[in-house]
């Protein structure tokens, strides 16, 4: 009834091309920022931080930054749980190394590094294209997760090559380490996730992001009008590992608390983010917070439902729970092959024309 | 000879007989992607899926047997019998089989025509479905799978070694194994594909799917049919691999020592599974035994990808993979 | 719609919330599936059975029912959080998370929300050092000590020089696995005896690669400290190419069944390291069975009963109820919070009467904590697999480790860990 063009007037070309059109979707959007920002950080508990949100919010700029590299630019990658690996203990050794200076400091300076391996695991793109260019990203993946096992610089000599982050704070409030609370963690976070999906919406509507796009759709034809694919290609390996790269940062300093390179980063991380930005849609930002939330709470959510309410036996749960994702997983595909973002997509055409659809 | 010679050459054979073991994970890959263009990501966990169902149906466990006892309260866990391993192999082979049509019929047969990303995400939901069946049906504890293969180190060869060379060379009766069966698989699926009406259908569909199907070629039974291949040749690298390490959840995880192998071999060339498993093995096993123990070890995973990367540089369709025509 | 299924997830998601109850709860962080599901099902059916057998038989501790409670961590360290964050409300007493990733993860969460946190045989070995770390328990033994004792043992057989003598470690390329080398390279420097190191990536199906160097470099004696498929695999290449067993010596975790009954009889003679009996001899699994197994109360499928890490969650079981048992004494009342529950550990005293008294004589060595000494007085022993009777045996006495190379180490960890993160020491 009330989710449609009609009424809004745009007088302006910036009016025109922003973001949320319809008035009804900028009001929900702002409604979500309110409620994001003023009333869920009073009301979060440890649980519902440390479970549910913090790690959605994280895995949302993973995804978001990976988005960015497959989703728009078309360059597959799998070293995702290896540029986090850069992140977090880039972050480690910064925050180790110079304590004064503030963690969210580090986390940016921390994505940065990301950014440049990034660009520089990046380079074999130029060559090798499609699922082989996954073999690359493979090798940085294993690549960067032996040197950070192997190298005992990078976690301080410590005996078992953990990594610890100790208590940093942020105006007088812990926002690393075990005395944290859950509001302020949850908020680091979401300004982070906010600032950098901002960001990210931006860049790809810009030039950045139609340079991506053609060089994604058709290299060679992009290359003929003019998009350089060097300084695309680079580009976009870049920014997609910075955004990663915080996401590591944050994954390991606020989430975690402790982490080990081959457990917290391995394979499975970059099989998962992907996996996320698949299921949300590829390239769509809405698409990166959908997959983050899919493979996020969902698990969560069931267990909760099968041993919670029902009682089951743990392990029997944790095997239903991967039928039942494996099945949702097949069983969208089939209702709607593009991604959780083209079913939102699809569902505000139908919102649009109702109730009188024809 | 010097030493260092005789130990290259003893771990130059040992690597291409581990890089057979990986060539027959890659294999079911390769035929899937070939015959569908389908990235199959459960690969690895249907290996597992067929080693736990032949080792259910060994030693004769009821499927299922923990929903059913906490359902119904019941205590079964054994029909009771043991099975001979051919009859057990024979039967587990069909499951494959039914389990190629029912995938065919649940999900493939709604995403034709869609793109190779879309169908690669539908193995995804695939794999965490079979791992979950797979625990549900079986259970998640270790177990032994014994199909008769010999293991252990091959005395002849041994001892015809240490005849002529003075130092015995090791080489496991297992990977003997495993080779033979690798090549006697490879042979048979290349004259499958080369002489027989099945065959030239399977390759008419992965040529082009419209033309194949505008000449009444059955895409879906053409699809049942690579899937089920796809589904005994990850019976064949289960045993193989089970047979080497035990069944268990860690069985699924193989998929990811055949990436490399396949990036380099090609996605399409099942002669190039092999000849890139090998390349592969022997690449890493003995860059592992001289360079790696200098700089801490453990370098087999990250160096099989460098290796392929380096060839990709070179060759960037892989091995024996198709010319890449590029057209605006 | 939209609205009710939110709601209806809110409601499945806040499960997780606390209830309070006149009840001592035990919950077991668990792993029955993941890539370790099969080490971890039978540690947790050792661990619930004998709870369960508590209260059955004795109506709990103290006369407070025992609540058990099972959260599934796949080994995962995110899962592991989820778990933590899901029962700290809800006054667990003890936490074990039988996985040294989530225990370093959980050192320093506990220790801000005063819950005790025992790490048997695993974990962050200086979390031995209680001036530092005051929520965390390794008793009766520690990595550390293992390595110590293999050593001894190796010693022993030799008589008492090594030197010049080739040890390898074959180890999980983790955390886990790479706690020991310092130990181990201090005491090689001691011996005298040359260490080479082997890592195997995790899962470790695929070892070719390091047992040709094995065979190569042919070590006197090779160590191990693997978990999960890697031990099964490694005992199988070491039988393929003929490596004496008795010279082949796994940790506690590396000699479960679980890793020599999928080798077959190439397995034979295998030894490992071992911190309590095993085997079906023990009184208290004819309690065991009239109560539990019998009365169809079993944890899991009730097929794990008298394996060697059945045997270890009991133990874990036994020794987390006496400093239950400790605690409500301390305290003087029955119901124990968290908090008293660490004093009960703190006071522990484990004895021979107080093992046979539990039905498990000679289980393990008695063992004190002080508020200095959380890791007890590190006392192991060797046991060996026979393939054809399928059992393992010990064959050794108690061996007790180099208690002065490991308290000095420990104490270099431990302050390293308190400067760090400030921590002033306690216990003065």
């Amino acid at each position: 009834m009330f989710y449609r063009e009609a009424g809004d007037f745009s007088t302006t070309y910036r009016d025109d091309s922003q973001t949320f059109p319809i008035r009804f979707d900028r009001y929900r959007y702002y409604a979500v920022l309110a409620v994001a920002f003023g009333v869920i950080p009073f009301i979060i508990n440890d649980y519902w931080a440390s479970a549910v949100l913090v790690p959605f919010l994280i895995y949302a700029i993973a995804a978001i930054g990976l988005n960015i590299l497959v989703g728009y630019c078309g360059q597959v990658s799998l070293g995702t749980g290896g540029f986090m690996a850069v992140g977090a203990y880039a972050c480690y050794k910064l925050m180790t190394a110079f304590p004064d200076v503030s963690i969210l400091i580090h986390v940016l300076l921390a994505g940065g590094i990301t950014a440049a391996v990034g660009v520089l695991f990046g380079l074999p793109s130029l060559r090798i294209k499609g699922f082989y260019l996954a073999v690359a990203t493979l090798a940085a993946q294993f690549f960067l997760v032996w040197l950070f096992n192997k190298v005992p610089w990078f976690y301080n000599y410590s005996a078992s090559g953990q990594i610890s982050a100790p208590e940093r704070t942020v105006l007088g409030y812990a926002v690393t380490g075990a005395n944290a609370s859950a509001s302020v963690k949850y908020l680091v976070c979401l300004i982070f996730c906010f600032a950098l999906a901002w960001l990210a919406r931006n860049l790809t509507r810009g030039a950045a992001g139609r340079k991506w796009m053609a060089i994604r759709d058709m290299d060679i034809a992009a290359e003929i009008i003019g998009v350089n694919p060097l300084r695309a290609k680079l580009s976009a390996f870049a920014v997609s590992s910075f955004f990663v790269g915080v996401a590591g940062a944050l994954f390991f300093s606020v989430y975690l608390g402790a982490a080990e390179v081959g457990e917290s980063f391995g394979i499975d991380k970059s099989f998962l983010v992907l996996f996320m930005i698949i299921i949300g849609g590829l390239g769509s930002i809405f698409g990166s917070f959908a997959g983050a939330a899919f493979l996020v709470l969902l698990p969560v959510l069931l267990k909760n439902v099968l041993v919670g309410q029902f009682g089951w036996p743990t392990d029997l749960a944790a095997h239903l729970q991967l039928m039942i994702v494996g099945a949702l997983i097949i069983v969208f595909l089939i209702a709607e092959p593009h991604g959780l973002a083209q079913l939102w997509r699809v569902a505000k055409e139908k919102l649009r024309l109702w109730p009188f659809p024809h | 000879m010097p030493d260092w010679v005789l130990y290259a050459t003893e771990v130059t054979m040992n690597g291409l007989m581990a890089g057979v073991m990986y060539a027959l994970v890659a294999l079911g890959f390769v035929l899937i992607f070939k015959a569908s263009g389908i990235f199959n990501y459960a690969q690895g966990v249907m290996a597992l899926f067929a080693a736990l169902t032949l080792v259910g149906f060994q030693d004769g466990q009821v499927p299922f047997a923990h929903l059913i006892n906490v359902i119904f309260g019941t205590d079964v866990h054994h029909f009771g019998w043991t099975m001979p391993s051919i009859v057990a192999i024979g039967l587990t082979a069909v499951v494959m089989v039914a389990m190629a049509i029912l995938i065919e019929r649940l999900v493939l047969k709604h995403l034709v025509n869609q793109e190779p990303i879309i169908l690669f995400m539908a193995t995804i939901g695939l794999a965490y479905f079979l791992e979950g069946l797979g625990d549900v049906m079986w259970g998640a504890d270790i177990k032994k799978l014994d199909v008769g293969l010999p293991q252990g180190i091959s005395d002849t060869i041994d001892g015809f070694t240490y005849d002529a060379f003075g130092y015995g060379f090791f080489i496991d009766r297992l990977d003997i194994v495993a080779t033979v069966v690798a090549a006697a698989l490879v042979l048979a699926l290349m004259a499958f594909s080369q002489y027989t009406k099945y065959g030239r259908a399977l390759r008419a569909v992965a040529d082009d799917h419209q033309a194949a199907l505008s000449v009444g070629i059955s895409l879906r039974f053409v699809w049942v049919l690579v899937w089920s291949i796809a589904g005994f040749v990850a019976l064949v690298a289960g045993i193989m691999w089970g047979s080497k390490s035990g069944v268990q959840f860690s069985l699924s995880l193989i998929a990811l020592k055949a990436l490399p192998v396949l990036m380099l071999g090609g996605f399409t060339s099942i002669p190039g599974a092999i000849v890139g498993g090998l390349i592969i093995g022997m690449g890493e096993k003995l860059f592992e035994f001289f360079i790696g123990s200098m700089v801490g070890g453990a370098t087999e995973n990250w160096f099989a990808y460098v290796l392929a990367l380096i060839f990709l540089v070179f060759r960037p369709q892989g091995l024996f993979g198709e010319r890449i025509i590029e057209r605006v | 719609m939209t609205l009710r299924l939110a709601a209806a997830m809110v409601a499945a998601l806040a499960v997780g919330a606390p209830a309070m109850a006149q009840d001592l709860h035990f919950p077991s962080l668990s792993y029955r599936t993941g890539p370790f599901g099969a080490s971890g099902t039978p540690f947790a059916d050792g661990y619930q059975d004998y709870l369960t057998l508590l209260n059955e038989r004795d109506g709990g501790i103290g006369g407070v029912k025992i609540r058990q409670t099972e959260c599934e961590t796949a080994y995962n360290t995110e899962k592991g959080v989820e778990c933590y964050e899901s029962i700290k409300g809800d006054n667990p007493l003890i936490l074990q998370p039988l996985s040294t990733g989530i225990t370093y993860q959980l050192i320093p969460k506990v220790t801000a929300d005063g819950i005790p946190l025992h790490t048997m045989g695993y974990g962050r070995t200086s979390g031995k050092d209680g001036t530092v770390f005051a929520n965390v328990f390794n008793y009766p033994a520690n990595y550390w000590d293992g390595a110590s004792i293999a050593i001894k043992y190796i010693l022993s057989e030799n008589g008492d020089n090594i030197e010049g003598k080739k040890i390898s470690l074959v180890y999980h390329n983790s955390a886990y696995g790479k706690e020991p080398i310092r130990t181990l390279e201090e005491l090689a420097k001691q011996h005298k005896f040359e260490l080479i190191l082997l890592p195997v990536d995790s899962p470790g199906q695929e070892q070719k690669s390091q047992w040709l160097q094995i065979r190569r470099d042919k070590p006197d004696y090779v160590l191990m400290w693997g978990w999960g498929v890697m031990n099964a695999t490694a005992i199988q290449e070491a039988a393929n190419i003929r490596y004496p067993m008795d010279h082949f010596i796994g940790i506690w975790w590396s000699g479960s069944e679980n890793d020599v009954l999928p080798v077959g009889d190439g397995a034979n003679g295998y030894k490992s390291l071992a911190m309590h009996g095993t085997g079906m001899e023990y009184p208290v699994y004819a309690d065991l069975k009239k109560y539990v197994t019998d009365a169809g109360k079993a944890a899991g499928a009730g097929d794990q009963v008298g394996s060697v890490l059945y045997s270890r969650g009991m133990y874990a079981a036994m020794l987390a109820a006496e400093a239950a048992k400790k605690a409500q004494e301390l305290a003087g009342t029955a119901n124990i919070t968290p908090a008293q529950m660490r004093d009960g550990m703190e006071a522990l005293e484990i004895t021979e009467e107080i093992m046979a008294a539990n039905g498990l004589p000679n289980f393990g060595h008695p063992f004190k904590v002080t508020c200095q000494n959380h890791g007890g007085e590190g006392y192991g022993l060797v046991q060996q697999w026979d393939a054809t009777a399928k059992k393992w045996s010990l064959i050794t006495d108690w061996i007790q480790s180099d208690q002065a190379l490991i308290d000095r180490l420990v104490a270099e960890d431990s302050a390293a860990f308190a400067a760090e993160n400030n921590i002033a020491k306690r216990c003065n």
